[in-house]
């Protein structure tokens, strides 16, 4: 086999990761846009574009193993196809959220919200942001990156927090909120496990480069 | 971690003016695969002929530093009981032209054996331990050279085990064999290590990596003298190597 077939088939397979990346990157900050503008047209099709989201991983996955099976991969090589086959899981678990937000607004429906949709977008922004330069870091292996994105989901998980505070607040102070709380919280939720996903990224990209499983905090 | 079979200390090689292979340190374990990898002209055969001294029948060889094994240094043991405990089987399978049996048990007839009883116990233990016997017990009488080429391989690993070694060097002992035959003797060699220290050169890097616990990688510059780049764990080898030129060579990127 000759290094330069292997390298652009790499290559090409880089591609699709990038693109499921950035797939899912759009998907979760519209998922709570239209939540925030009760847009159930666009929920629906982040809905639809979840099953294109768990094609593009299947996709990989099948060409990550023909390629091991094909090319004999070893060291950085074979770490790369591993970390992608982790990559694509978690690029698909993170559109999976974003569809799950999705759903929400469509459960939350005609009734009117309990409270301004101001902190999700945030949330999803900062979400968005780390998921961008982990692809970055990714691309250029850069492993300085990588350890540095994970500091910024403590921001993430703080938002959190004050969203659960928040919520809890109005539920005590009328019960019959609690239903739509709930949805929102679990919007939430996904957004801050979405940014949990982002330091699992990060976590390969250390991996393909040196070799060591290291778990972030 | 086993105990270590053979030994190199600053080892160095030369014919002549030429420096064939520079300060080898290794330490190889006993009854474990050690593979030794690298491009062509690397110096690998060169090292692993070191073991049975073969090295020592090219005029103008000296050497530099030590090799031992099992601690005794191997050019004051004796050249005839050296090669008795240290087998070797080549790259094209060479059988004698004769029979099967008489393949088998040339080595212990040139030892003296002559028992016919004890002869043939020997023959079949050799040719089981070579997983050929099932396949030729019944036509012994058979010439060795009729045997296919995959049989004629494994009836040399017979011939080399009928001396009883404790060491088995193997250089290239698969690449003149289709891939059946080939895997028969992957699947060999991971059987003998249970009994024997083994030794093996391959330019297949994936049946270093199937049939070897260590590998040697073995590389030379511009001076053209190998050096050992990297000795290790097979699968740290191959999925993490520490030299850049082990992983550039492994992925395929030169050699």
């Amino acid at each position: 086999m000759s290094r330069e077939t292997f390298d652009r088939e790499l290559q090409a397979l880089q591609d699709r990761v990038i693109s499921l990346g950035s797939q899912v990157s759009a998907m979760l900050m519209d998922s709570v846009l239209f939540l925030k503008t009760r847009d159930m047209k666009g929920s629906r099709e982040i809905i639809k574009t979840d099953h294109k989201v768990n094609e593009m991983r299947y996709a990989i996955e099948e060409e990550v193993l023909a390629l091991i099976a094909l090319r004999q991969p070893a060291a950085i090589d074979l770490r790369t196809l591993a970390a992608i086959l982790e990559i694509a899981g978690e690029l698909e678990r993170i559109g999976d959220y974003a569809k799950g937000i999705g759903k929400i607004n469509l459960l939350i429906g005609e009734e009117t919200l309990i409270k301004p949709i101001i902190d999700l977008p945030i949330m999803a922004q900062k979400v968005q942001s780390m998921l961008d330069r982990v692809l970055e870091a990714f691309i250029d292996r850069d492993i300085e990156a990588a350890r540095a994105i994970p500091k910024d989901d403590d921001e993430i998980d703080d938002f959190y927090k004050q969203v659960y505070t928040e919520l809890a607040a109005l539920i005590m102070a009328k019960p019959s909120r609690l239903e739509q709380a709930n949805y929102l919280l679990w919007a939430a939720h996904n957004l801050e496990r979405s940014g949990d996903r982002v330091i699992n990224l990060c976590e390969r990209i250390i991996f393909t480069v040196t070799g060591k499983l290291e778990e972030i905090d | 971690m086993n105990n270590t079979k053979l030994e190199t200390k600053n080892y160095s090689m030369n014919y002549g003016s030429f420096r064939a292979l520079e300060d080898i340190n290794m330490q190889i374990p006993e009854k474990q695969v050690t593979a030794l990898i690298g491009p062509s002209g690397c110096g690998k055969s060169t090292f692993l002929r070191t073991f049975n001294r073969m090295n020592d029948l090219i005029p103008g060889v000296w050497i530099e530093g030590e090799v031992t094994m099992e601690g005794k240094d191997i050019f004051e043991i004796d050249v005839v009981n050296l090669r008795q405990q240290v087998g070797m089987v080549f790259q094209k399978p060479n059988p004698f032209p004769k029979s099967i049996f008489d393949n088998v048990a040339y080595g212990p007839r040139a030892n003296g054996l002559t028992d016919r009883n004890a002869l043939a116990e020997l023959v079949e233990h050799s040719l089981r331990g070579a997983a050929l016997w099932d396949e030729v017990k019944d036509d012994l009488d058979k010439s060795g050279l009729a045997l296919s080429g995959g049989q004629q391989q494994r009836l040399c690993i017979a011939r080399a085990l009928a001396v009883e070694p404790s060491v088995i060097l193997m250089d290239e002992p698969a690449s003149a064999l289709d891939p059946i035959a080939t895997l028969r003797i992957e699947e060999l060699i991971r059987e003998l290590r249970e009994n024997y220290t083994i030794v093996i050169v391959t330019h297949n890097m994936q049946q270093a990596a199937r049939v070897s616990d260590f590998t040697g990688f073995f590389y030379t510059g511009e001076s053209r003298t190998g050096k050992l780049i990297e000795f290790d764990l097979t699968r740290n080898i191959f999925t993490n190597p520490a030299d850049k030129r082990t992983e550039d060579y492994i992925t395929g990127r030169f050699g």
